[in-house]
C-alpha cells in the first residue's frame, strides 16, 4: 500500500503546485489592461474599462481583439486553427489568449504584483 | 527485432493512434485549449507495464509523429512531440524508482505532457507568459492522468499480448 499512499501524496503534491501558480496569478486591481504581444514584442495595450473592438494585423493574417465588460478576447481570426477563438474571455492578471500561427499574445496586465515578469525573464 | 516485437509495436501504435482519433471525435463542451484525456496514454502505459520502457517510448514518440501528421500541423507537431517526450521521461523515471504504481506514473506523465507544452509555447512566442496556463493544464492533465493510470492498471492485468 505504500505505493498507492506515494501515488496521493504526487497527485496532491501536482495540484498544490497548481493551486500556488493559481494564486500567483490572482485577480488584479484597477487599471487592467489587455496587452498584446506578436513576435514577443508589444504592438499595443487596452484598457479593460472601455468597450472595444479592434482589428490586429498579425503574422500573416488578423484577429479581432473584443473588450467587453471587463474582459477580453479574440472573436475573429483567420489563422486557421482558431485555438485563440476557442480559448474565451479573459480578465484576470496573467491569464492569456494565445494564437500560435500568428506569434500573437494577448494578457492580462494590471492591479497586483506582477507575478509572471520574474518567470519571463 | 523478433517478428513477434514488431507486431507488438504495430499493433500498440496502432491503438494508441486510433484511441487519439477517437479523443479527438469527441471534443469536451467548453473544455479550454490543451485540456483533454489523453486516451492514446493508455497504450504507451501498457507498452511501458508490459513490454519496457524502451518499447513504451518507441510507441510515445510514433503515435506523437502521426498523431499530429494526421490530425494537426507543424504547431501541433512540435506540441505533440515535446508533450510526448517530457511524459515518457517523466514516466520512465518514476517507474524506474518503484516507489510509485501505475497510478502516480500515469498522473505524473499528463502532468508532464502538460509541461513539455507549455514549454514549447513559451519557446514559440519568446514569452513567458504561457506559462500563466499551465495551472489550469497541470490540474486536467494530472486528473486525465488518474483516469488513464485507473484504466492501464485494469487493462494491463487482464490483457496478455
Amino acid at each position: 500500500m505504500g505505493r498507492i499512499r506515494n501515488d496521493l501524496l504526487l497527485v496532491l503534491v501536482l495540484l498544490a503546485a497548481a493551486g500556488i501558480g493559481w494564486l500567483a496569478l490572482r485577480p488584479a486591481g484597477g487599471g487592467v489592461q489587455a496587452v498584446v504581444t506578436v513576435d514577443g514584442g508589444e504592438i499595443a495595450r487596452y484598457s479593460l474599462l472601455e468597450d472595444r473592438e479592434v482589428r490586429l494585423e498579425a503574422g500573416e493574417g488578423y484577429n479581432i481583439l473584443t473588450i467587453s465588460g471587463g474582459r477580453a478576447a479574440v472573436t475573429e481570426a483567420d489563422c486557421g486553427d482558431h485555438t485563440c477563438v476557442g480559448a474565451g474571455w479573459i480578465g484576470r492578471q496573467g491569464e492569456a489568449v494565445i494564437c500560435l500561427p500568428h506569434r500573437l499574445v494577448v494578457y492580462i496586465e494590471g492591479g497586483g504584483a506582477p507575478a509572471l515578469d520574474a518567470a519571463a525573464n | 527485432m523478433k517478428s513477434r516485437d514488431i507486431a507488438r509495436y504495430a499493433l500498440l501504435t496502432a491503438l494508441a493512434l486510433t484511441l487519439s482519433w477517437l479523443e479527438s471525435l469527441v471534443p469536451i463542451p467548453g473544455a479550454p485549449p490543451g485540456v483533454k484525456l489523453g486516451l492514446g496514454n493508455l497504450a504507451v502505459i501498457f507498452a511501458l507495464y508490459r513490454l519496457g520502457p524502451g518499447q513504451a517510448a518507441g510507441v510515445g514518440l510514433v503515435r506523437a509523429l502521426l498523431a499530429a501528421a494526421m490530425f494537426g500541423n507543424m504547431y501541433s507537431l512540435a506540441y505533440s512531440l515535446a508533450g510526448a517526450a517530457v511524459s515518457l521521461a517523466v514516466m520512465l523515471g518514476l517507474k524506474r524508482t518503484g516507489k510509485f504504481s501505475i497510478l502516480g506514473v500515469s498522473a505524473a506523465g499528463g502532468a508532464g505532457h502538460n509541461i513539455g507544452q507549455i514549454l514549447v509555447a513559451m519557446a514559440a512566442l519568446r514569452s513567458g507568459y504561457a506559462a500563466g496556463y499551465l495551472p489550469v493544464l497541470l490540474v486536467s492533465g494530472v486528473s486525465a492522468g488518474v483516469a488513464v493510470g485507473l484504466a492501464g492498471g485494469l487493462v494491463t492485468e487482464r490483457v496478455r499480448l
